[in-house]
């Protein structure tokens, strides 16, 4: 058993490893250093981790949308961060419509739930006819034309975008009754962060529920699994790739929506950065697996708000924020060298071999 | 008018002809098999049938209607339901979740129900394991699980593709026992088997392929007394 597992290993897992290990290893003295020093209090590492908390669950949306698509067609689909753009950015023109009347500070959750309707059904519609439009045709062909066609979709619909609404960005309307603290439990939080998090909490609990209870969500499992045996079930395998793409398309378009309650803004590019988190974050669940990108985006929110201060503050770098999204993706480096399957991915690399 | 209706079918794989001018039919409440050897054409046949595979020329008629134009989940409302060969069931879904996707084009809850229960019934280990998922599940109990969730439908005619592969023989033997039951119980069936003498033990009549071409096309016993078939597919010298 020990000797084959000796011979299995080749030198250059030895030199990932001594990567992963340094790494991990800076990881670790940064943390001690920065909580020797003690610069940051409690309170400011539980603002961290709330703060992480809002953002990951936001990712958390957009990852299942990768994730999913993944599943049923085995592609990335890299216009996902164009579809999460498209939605907030549509709402605003509503939510701005109706800040001007006072219906938004009159009726905020009537508001609300205008601006997530109109910023999910845009999402949604988007998601629904650029699976029909650029992919559909491409069904059968080698596995790198869709994920060019892909890209080339992902810039056709930021451009799109941006001439539609102009380049510049967009303020989103401030909601009143969003602003300020709330007291839970002796903690104070900010009260839009508490709406982001119960909101993507429950629109992933409904997706979940969705997928494994209903009968089109078993259908959807099914086709990821084997598209024949599916069509010899008499399962409608191209309508369960249309379903997938909503599904992922109203995810998108209510993370689309969070998002703009906590950062306050929309532009054409703004899908962009979070669609490559997201991405990062199916892949570090393990792609194809739905509670691992819900997981795995968490996590990336929550290293992405704790890991500067904690990781890199201690190491005397200045700025330690500006290192973010270097951060993000060294995670992903590293549970890649240790794990390459993702953190929930086993049976997935148990069913490709 | 026969139940299916193989009407002069010639398909392809990419330029490489696979099927040429077959012609198959089945009465209501026959079995049929389809012997040959690797690549005559048997499992083409199927696929052809249950529209994974359009045919350049020639008609799939179900009771005097053309089926050749739907598309394959179309065509398993018709009552023509196929059982891939090497069982592809869904490995990450439970036993019972199968069953259902095999029961997909019913929307009628209580009807499921029934049917679910009429192939535990059939199969009694699938029961004990309905909640298991279906990839644990061993061979046999893999192979039962296909037969069951064709069954949900309750098929005019169910095509089975190689239910024998890779099986023990005494999982072989339940297998053919089950065939022989379903029949028994009105269903028409399509057999395609390499194991060729288990299969004319069962059937009414069979068809010899060699290469895409039918060769012979003769009452079970008949082919069973034929010596070109017992020397090519029952290894006698």
């Amino acid at each position: 058993m020990f000797q084959r597992w000796k011979d299995s290993i080749t030198p250059t897992d030895i030199v990932m490893w001594m990567i992963g290990g340094s790494m991990l290893l800076m990881i670790v003295w940064g943390s001690v250093a920065t909580l020797v020093e003690g610069k940051y209090t409690g309170r400011h590492w539980v603002d961290f981790v709330i703060f992480g908390l809002a953002q990951g669950s936001i990712y958390a949306l957009i990852a299942t949308g990768y994730t999913m698509v993944y599943g049923v067609l085995r592609m990335i689909n890299f216009a996902h961060g164009e579809v999460f753009m498209s939605g907030p950015f549509t709402a605003y023109y509503a939510a701005a419509a109706m800040y001007r009347t006072d219906f938004l500070d009159n009726h905020p959750f009537m508001a609300l739930m205008v601006i997530f309707l109109v910023a999910m059904s845009v999402s949604t519609t988007i998601a629904f006819f650029l699976e029909k439009v650029a992919y559909r045709p491409l069904r059968g062909a080698p596995r790198l034309i869709p994920l060019i066609t892909a890209i080339g979709a992902s810039f056709f619909l930021q451009y799109l975008f941006r001439g539609l609404y102009g380049s510049g960005v967009q303020a989103y309307p401030v909601i009143k009754v969003l602003e300020g603290q709330w007291m839970i439990f002796g903690i104070r939080i900010l009260k839009f962060q508490v709406v982001v998090i119960l909101a993507a909490i429950l629109l992933m609990v409904g997706l979940y529920s969705f997928i494994m209870l209903t009968r089109v969500g078993k259908a959807i499992r099914a086709v990821s699994e084997d598209k024949e045996a599916s069509a010899l079930m008499g399962i409608n395998v191209d309508g369960m790739i249309s379903t997938t793409f909503v599904i992922g398309g109203m995810a998108a378009g209510a993370a689309g929506v969070l998002y703009a309650l906590m950062f306050k803004q929309v532009h054409f590019f703004m899908g962009f950065i979070p669609g490559i988190k997201a991405f990062t974050a199916a892949v570090l669940g393990g792609i194809g697996n739905i509670p691992g990108a819900m997981l795995g985006g968490i996590f990336l929110g929550l290293i992405e708000s704790v890991g500067p201060s904690l990781f890199l503050d201690g190491l005397g770098i200045p700025a330690p924020y500006q290192l973010k999204d270097a951060i993000a993706f060294t995670m992903l480096v590293l549970v890649l060298i240790f794990r390459p399957t993702g953190i929930m991915g086993e049976r997935l690399a148990v069913k490709k071999a | 008018m026969a139940l299916l209706e193989v009407d002069n079918v010639h398909a392809y794989y990419g330029k490489i002809q696979a099927l040429k001018d077959i012609s198959i039919t089945v009465e209501k409440g026959e079995i049929v098999t389809l012997i040959g050897g690797n690549g005559a054409g048997k499992s083409t046949t199927l696929k052809t049938i249950s529209g994974l595979l359009r045919p350049k020329e020639g008609r799939i008629l179900l009771e005097g209607k053309d089926i050749t134009e739907l598309p394959a989940h179309q065509i398993v409302t018709t009552g023509v339901v196929q059982v891939p060969e090497g069982r592809r069931i869904f490995g990450q879904l439970t036993v019972t979740e199968n069953l259902d996707m095999g029961g997909f084009t019913c929307r009628n809850k209580k009807l499921i129900k029934e049917n679910i229960d009429r192939v535990f019934g059939l199969f009694p280990r699938l029961k004990e394991r309905s909640r298991q998922v279906a990839g644990t599940l061993s061979g046999g109990e893999q192979q039962m699980l296909a037969m069951g969730r064709a069954m949900m439908t309750d098929p005019k005619i169910l095509l089975l593709d190689e239910p024998s592969m890779g099986l023990a023989p005494v999982l072989v033997d339940l297998i053919f026992e089950t065939i022989q039951k379903l029949n028994d119980a009105g269903t028409t069936i399509l057999l395609v088997e390499q194991n060729a003498r288990m299969a004319l033990g069962i059937a009414n009549r069979g068809y010899v392929l060699q290469t895409g071409v039918i060769l012979l096309a003769d009452s079970s016993e008949n082919l069973n007394k034929n010596e070109m078939v017992r020397k090519a597919y029952m290894g006698e010298s």
